[in-house]
């Protein structure tokens, strides 16, 4: 007989990912009524910086129009990817005790939360974003909107430095959403501490107004905060903001901050999970 | 040497107490007072392998705690625990590949997916082999009839048919020791024969080491040869259910169905319990008076339709012993087999 093979180490965690990956694939209607959401966001949000850049000179601003308008629609389309709610299950799980099924399994139990937010963060943004950038990209100027049409990426070099950059925010991404439902341990219904974390994320990370729009005292502090990693970065090299030979010094920050991230959410892990060992829950 | 192994285990929780009102909330905002409640007073035990075990206790008596220790979630204060030559909470990875839980009020499938992907993923999660998997699987649907609820989405599953999905998840990686916390809670009677069918014959055919915790006694004299009985965390009672019965009480009843509904039972040797229309049942020591005695004595003095004489039910037998350790069961109903949504104290802290 031939002896049974034994199962890849990673193979828990890759089930984990497709499993929930699946599951949230069937959320098509919350996609939808985001898609609208979005595009009617995006197309108020660059109206206003239509006026603001006609009654100003273009000369004395950060970005070009093109440039601003490629990063609000990209902002738009990604926007699930971002750290900005604790994982429903999590929840659900932390509050009826079934949280301890979790540590009944024989695997580590940070790279199983892991692996649910590899699968909440690429879900839902593969169900907008496609249809996002469709709309923008085409859609746009199909409708006589041409300008305010999601361009192109600045080069080739920056398409390509741009799908390196998002695969890194994905990865910091999750380490955040990991804190973030880490924090549940703690507070149980969590919604203050995922609020907060929404904010900074939103705000901190270019989603609401571009990074390189804050005043100039603000730059050095956004530019190195984790946040700047999720969207501003991987955007910014999208649209040439950031040349090609900026590129290596994104990704090392992102990757570092993952690191990071990854490291203290293990220890708060860690933590927590005495903590509620302790607490007998 | 035994399987499991627990001696002197000691827990004790930090119980964070209220004040009333909303005075009492702000205050309690500033500083906390904590309550200790022990849980766990010097649990020791022994189990070996392949037996089936009954843990039974009042809520609040520790039997979740003990449960929790013995399956890595619970770290104790004090006391040694050996599952298997393993400290459980210590190398947690590798003993819980080993062990299956079910803990009666929660499921372990995941709720929007249909029962066999379930399976599927409990597969990969605990890295069964693909050949191994299958011949569980299938053991499985056959014992517990699964075959119609495969592909049914959890959500959609009653509690009977969840209860024994739930079954054949935690025993999928074929560990060799199951808990069982509360797996018949709730269930109907159809659900709940077949749910201790199954575990007697997993127990029997496969030599699998059950514990059981349960409150529904028709469960332990189902299923279990021996009985440990915790009371605010201390061990009341460890034995086959036949010693345990004769420890507390030697105690049997005569029920008499009379003609004459009236008719007053004057025995010296025997207390009349309970009175039903025409039925009786009298309490009588068997030591003090035979029953062959009893019978004949009451039988020749009163016109009788039917008789029976009959153990007093394990419900009686456990109320018994409770009452004879104090009546307390130590905390109140449900302080420590507390589950986190019955629990306002884990917010904070």
């Amino acid at each position: 007989m031939m002896a049974a093979v034994r199962p890849g180490p990673l193979r828990p965690y890759l089930a984990i990912v497709s499993a929930r990956f699946r599951m949230l694939l069937q959320y098509r209607s919350a996609a939808l009524a985001g898609l609208f959401t979005q595009a009617f966001f995006g197309v108020t949000l660059i109206m206003i910086y239509e006026a603001f850049y006609r009654s100003s000179a273009a000369s004395a601003q950060p970005m070009v129009f093109a440039q601003v308008v490629s990063y609000v629609w990209l902002a738009q389309a990604l926007l699930a990817m971002l750290p900005w709610n604790a994982d429903a299950e999590v929840r659900a799980m932390v509050r009826s005790g079934a949280v301890a099924y979790e540590l009944c399994r024989p695997i580590d139990l940070y790279g199983l939360w892991y692996a649910r937010a590899v699968a909440q963060r690429t879900a839902p943004t593969m169900l907008r974003a496609a249809p996002m950038a469709v709309f923008a990209a085409i859609g746009l100027p199909l409708l006589g909107l041409g300008e305010w049409r999601l361009e192109p990426p600045a080069s080739l070099a920056a398409g390509a430095g741009f799908a390196a950059a998002l695969a890194c925010a994905l990865a910091l991404a999750c380490a955040i959403s990991v804190l973030i439902n880490i924090s549940l341990l703690w507070t149980v219904s969590g919604d203050g501490i995922v609020m907060l974390v929404a904010t900074a994320v939103s705000l901190l990370s270019g989603l609401v107004v571009p990074l390189p729009m804050f005043p100039e005292w603000a730059q050095p502090i956004l530019r190195w905060l984790p946040f700047a990693g999720l969207a501003d970065l991987p955007f910014r090299i999208y649209n040439g903001h950031i040349a090609p030979g900026g590129l290596a010094l994104a990704l090392a920050q992102q990757l570092g901050w993952t690191i990071a991230l990854i490291a203290l959410g293990r220890r708060l892990l860690g933590r927590g999970l005495r903590r509620l060992v302790v607490q007998g829950g | 040497m035994p399987q499991i192994v627990v001696e002197g285990l000691v827990k004790t929780f930090q119980i964070a107490e209220r004040t009333p009102g909303l005075w009492g909330a702000v205050r309690g905002l500033a500083r906390r007072r904590y309550r200790a409640v022990r849980a766990l007073d010097g649990v020791s035990f022994s189990i070996e392998r392949g037996e089936l075990v009954g843990y039974i206790g009042p809520n609040g008596a520790g039997k979740s705690t003990t449960v929790k220790a013995l399956s890595g979630i619970l770290v104790p204060d004090a006391g040694r625990c050996e599952v298997a030559g393993r400290v459980p909470w210590r190398q947690r990875i590798a003993h819980v590949a080993e062990i299956g839980v079910v803990f009666g009020q929660r499921t372990q499938l995941w709720w929007d997916l249909p029962v066999v992907e379930s399976f599927e993923l409990l597969r990969d999660i605990y890295r069964v082999p693909q050949a191994r998997y299958a011949r569980s699987r299938d053991a499985m649907i056959a014992l517990l009839d699964l075959e119609a609820l495969l592909d049914v989405p959890v959500r959609q599953l009653s509690l009977g048919q969840r209860m024994r999905c739930d079954l054949a998840a935690a025993l999928l990686h074929a560990p060799a020791i199951l808990f069982l916390d509360e797996p018949t809670i709730g269930l109907d009677a159809v659900s709940k024969l077949a749910v201790r069918d199954f575990v007697k014959r997993l127990n029997r055919d496969e030599g699998v080491t059950v514990i059981l915790t349960t409150h529904d006694m028709d469960d332990i004299e189902a299923l279990c040869t021996r009985v440990i009985v915790i009371a605010g965390g201390k061990i009341l009672s460890d034995g086959a259910l036949a010693e345990l019965r004769a420890r507390v009480t030697r105690e049997r009843w005569l029920t008499v169905d009379l003609v004459d509904a009236g008719g007053a039972i004057d025995e010296p040797d025997a207390k009349e319990i309970r009175r039903e229309g025409h039925r009786v049942c009298l309490a009588f020591d068997p030591q003090v008076v035979t029953p062959a005695e009893l019978i004949r004595r009451v039988t020749s003095r009163h016109a009788i339709r039917d008789l029976f004489v009959e153990n007093p039910p394990i419900e009686t037998i456990i109320a018994r012993l409770y009452e004879a350790h104090g009546g307390s069961a130590g905390a109140p109903d449900g302080a420590l087999d507390r589950t986190p949504d019955g629990d306002p104290d884990r917010s904070p802290g």
